[in-house]
């Protein structure tokens, strides 16, 4: 039952699940593509920071050949769930591709789920139908619908060109099942879990992801309660009861929905202080007085890091009195973030600059201008 | 002939031993209960007159008085509650509606009392506000739902048009007492409290006196069935304006300010002949339909052009989920919600006791209402109506307040026992009386610094709760009711605001 997603009666988790974890990151500004090898590597070097109860990787640039296509990731509780999914999935979507998503038998990882993936683009139609012209929201709301009202049915990865490989066990295990190392990408963001309260379950491990956003977390969000309503009133319904849920969510409406700047995002879940907002002047005072007053139900309280990838590259995040470790370095092209600076230098002997972003201050890192990927 | 219908509530004992005849006593009684008997050199009490507001007790010198509620049997009924009997005979004497002050005094369960708040251990930290920064700064009026920005070379622009806003340092207003129902004395006190802690006082429907000109920036004007006071530069010097449609202790009915406490002051103040009875109906007379309060609201928009924002205040009954919704879609920037244990300088006893619903109640269905229709970040809203302390101030909040008004609370910090007689206008501690030589016992520079304590308190309770919860910011608890359990409320109740049961996590 521990690991039990094949076991559970329901794929929806019963209760709201705080947990602490090693997040390890790595971005190629260049858009050179690495293999899964390396962030696996850092993630090893945090064994301490895991758990076998969840550990998980998104990849950016993994299907080169099918990068057009929203890459849908999907596991299934069981079959009836696969066909209730598949016929509403060919009914809305377009499918070029369908494939099992290739894996590693191995003794350490139990109960694992049906796993499919679904190279799919939106149907012209059924869009037409939702009165909707923005694929992405269309694309969004199915993922909402599946994972939401079809029980057993769970999408974990929906974006273009990235992947997200996730379940229940260490994070060398889960990258050993996913053949990690059979993939190539520019940027890769891991996770490794350490639940306090509830065991892991396949759906709840990290990255959470929705369209291209992937989400890393070690925290607890002290605010989970406000964040949550805040969103549904915004259409968002948080199924998963997990932190990250939220943190995903929060970013996708800030930026995707809202159209904010990552960097005015971030200083809306961590806004500055009254008093160094009263400290400053013209135009940047009222720019954080509005934020603040407007979005003061998207502040995320409580301890968090998160790395967030969102497509050209990813940024990290403290809470806003730094209450959990990240350390960021580069070298070169290289950017990387983790929880701890054993983890870079596990990969990175001797990184160019080592950094520890104050709280509530995102490190953002992006391709460089005109990359292609 | 009976002398009196019912035997006297209280009884004032004086110790022969104790007591010096200074003939102090005499003096503190608002009401006329202690008199000196010059014949037999000693001080004598008629009980019927007392109403156990201690001012007597207190300003003794001597530790000789004391007052004890009068034990006087009746036989049992459990159907028939002496007060119950005790207001029959009143009424048979005189026919009249039987007055009161203050709020509901009905033994009604009190929700906040059920309700506990949560904390952190290990797996989240609690923060310690004495030695981080806690942040109470609230703004109460309309928001956008989102920010657009313009990147520019040295960084954003904002796009996007915020309606003005009022800012209080500390999630707390005094709530509307007006000129007339209290003194000026306490009006001074609240306004200068109100400065020294960045919140705001309120009118109350009785205008705005001139010597309180000054501290407009911390004063929000009413409009009110009356239009008492009401004119171009008390609506341009406030900082927001407030229409207020009901109040908790007397939902749906209108006010009485007799005659007798209309005074030179209070008349220019009202801008009404002194000695006239100043009668507010019981609805606005323009008011008669959710269309009509918008154009009252966009009126008072165009006469301070749109430069404040306009609160609305409201009783909390039966639908007000409903009410407030219609309320945000008129164009209000702020809602202001009296709970049924509201208070009142004065009321038919019948109504303050038995119409409309507690605030918890109706904060908590406002605020889910709100948010199912999109329209939350629309409005602020006031939770009113008996906030006792910085526990209840706490729970409103997570049940869905941006902030919450206090009357009660603040007269008590004043001096205030809730003798529950300020319609007589006779009030001994100076609090609601309009008579000179009661009303100067409050001075507004020891009051207002009583007031700005209390609120300096309840802020410091409220940032150790904050810490408690692991948040350093008073939004992250704003409508946060996961960080609240209810502990014997029963399962409809506990679903109506939204609260799951002690013993469930997240």
């Amino acid at each position: 039952m521990i690991h039990g997603f094949a076991e559970s009666k329901s794929f929806i988790s019963e209760g709201h699940i705080p947990s602490g974890c090693a997040i390890g990151a790595l971005l190629n500004r260049a858009g050179v593509r690495m293999p899964g090898t390396l962030v696996v590597d850092m993630m090893a070097s945090m064994r301490e920071r895991s758990t076998d109860l969840g550990a998980g990787y998104a990849g950016y640039g993994i299907y080169p050949h099918l990068k057009d296509f929203y890459a849908f990731h999907l596991m299934y509780s069981g079959a009836a769930a696969q066909v209730e999914t598949e016929k509403l999935i060919r009914s809305k979507l377009n499918v070029e591709r369908e494939e099992v998503i290739p894996v590693k038998r191995i003794a350490s990882i139990k109960d694992a789920p049906l796993l499919r993936r679904y190279f799919v683009r939106p149907n012209a139609i059924a869009m037409a139908e939702r009165r909707l012209d923005d694929e992405d929201e269309f694309v969004r709301q199915i993922v909402m619908h599946i994972n939401s009202d079809i029980n057993g049915a769970f999408v974990f990865s929906s974006g273009k060109n990235m992947g997200v490989f996730k379940g229940v066990g260490f994070p060398e295990d889960i990258a050993e099942f996913f053949r990690l190392n059979e993939y190539e990408a520019y940027c890769w963001i891991a996770h490794g879990r350490f639940p306090t309260n509830t065991p892991g379950w396949w759906g709840g491990a990290h990255p959470f992801s929705m369209l291209n956003w992937s989400i890393v977390h070690n925290g607890e969000i002290s605010s989970y309660g406000i964040n949550k309503r805040y969103l549904e009133t915004f259409g968002y319904r948080c199924t998963l009861m997990t932190d990250t849920e939220v943190m995903a969510y929060m970013v996708d409406l800030l930026v995707r929905v809202h159209g904010l700047p990552a960097y005015l995002a971030c200083k809306v879940m961590a806004p500055p202080f009254w008093a160094e907002i009263d400290r400053m002047e013209g135009e940047e005072k009222e720019n954080y007085e509005k934020l603040r007053m407007v979005y003061g139900s998207a502040l995320v309280n409580g301890p968090f890091g998160i790395v967030c990838g969102f497509g050209r590259g990813m940024f990290g995040l403290n809470d806003r009195i730094k209450l959990r470790p990240m350390i960021a370095a580069e070298k070169d092209d290289m950017v990387y973030i983790a929880s701890e600076e054993s983890a870079i230098r596990s990969i990175c002997r001797e990184p160019g600059r080592v950094w520890n972003p104050k709280g509530g201050e995102p490190v953002i890192a992006e391709l460089y201008e005109g990359v292609a990927v | 002939m009976k002398l009196h219908e019912t035997a006297p509530e209280f009884r004032v004992k004086i110790d022969r031993d104790l007591c010096t005849r200074c003939k102090r006593c005499t003096m503190q009684c608002g009401f006329s209960t202690l008199s000196y008997d010059a014949e037999n050199d000693r001080i004598v009490a008629d009980n019927h007159k007392c109403v156990a507001c201690h001012r007597c007790m207190v300003y003794c010198p001597n530790e000789a008085i004391t007052i004890e509620r009068n034990t006087h049997a009746y036989q049992d009924s459990g159907a028939w509650p002496v007060y119950l009997r005790e207001r029959v005979y009143k009424q048979a004497a005189t026919g009249g509606v039987l007055l009161t002050g203050m709020g509901n005094a009905m033994p009604y369960e009190t929700i906040f009392d059920h309700l506990v708040l949560d904390a952190c251990q290990v797996t989240n930290p609690s923060i310690d506000p004495l030695r981080e920064p806690m942040e109470l700064r609230t703004y109460m009026g309309s928001k956008p739902d989102a920010l657009e920005f313009d990147k520019t070379d040295s960084g954003y622009k904002l796009k996007t048009y915020v309606a003005p806003q009022i800012r209080l340092e500390t999630p707390i207003v005094f709530a509307p007492m007006s000129l007339g129902a209290v003194s000026l004395p306490v009006q001074k006190s609240l306004a200068m409290a109100a400065e020294m802690s960045g919140i705001y006082m309120n009118t109350g429907e009785g205008g705005l006196h001139k010597e309180l000109y000054p501290y407009a920036r911390n004063i929000v004007v009413q409009v009110a069935s009356g239009r008492f006071g009401v004119f171009d530069k008390y609506l341009k010097a406030a900082i927001g304006i407030e229409i207020k449609i009901g109040q908790g202790a007397k939902p749906g009915i209108g006010g009485h300010l007799p005659g007798e406490k209309v005074d030179d002051q209070v008349a220019a103040t009202r801008m009404i002949p002194p000695g006239t009875d100043a009668l507010s109906p019981a609805p606005h007379h323009d008011i008669y339909s959710i269309e009509d309060l918008r154009q009252l609201i966009f009126a008072l928009k165009e006469a301070v052009e749109y430069s404040k924002p306009i609160s609305v205040k409201i009783a909390a009954v039966h639908n007000v989920a409903a009410i407030a919704s219609g309320i945000a879609r008129a164009g209000a920037d702020i809602i202001y919600i009296d709970g049924f244990r509201g208070s009142t300088g004065a009321a038919p006893t019948i109504i303050r006791d038995h119409v409309g619903i507690p605030i918890e109640v109706a904060i908590a269905v406002v605020d889910e209402r709100l948010r199912q229709e999109g329209l939350r970040n629309r409005v602020s809203l006031i939770a009113a109506g008996s906030i006792r302390s910085s526990a209840d101030l706490a729970k409103a909040i997570a049940l869905g307040a941006d902030a919450c008004a206090i009357g009660t609370a603040a007269l008590v910090a004043l001096g205030c026992r809730v003798c529950m007689k300020c319609y007589t206008g006779n009030c001994s501690w100076g609090i609601t009386s309009q008579r000179p030589e009661l009303s100067r016992r409050i001075d507004p520079r020891e009051g207002s610094v009583r007031l700005a304590n209390l609120i300096r308190g309840w802020s410091h309770e409220l940032k150790e709760i904050l810490g408690a919860l692991g948040v350093n910011s008073v939004e992250s608890l704003r409508g946060s009711r996961e960080r609240l359990r209810g502990v014997g409320l029963d399962k409809e109740t506990l679903n109506v605001i939204g609260v799951k049961p002690a013993g469930v996590g997240y």
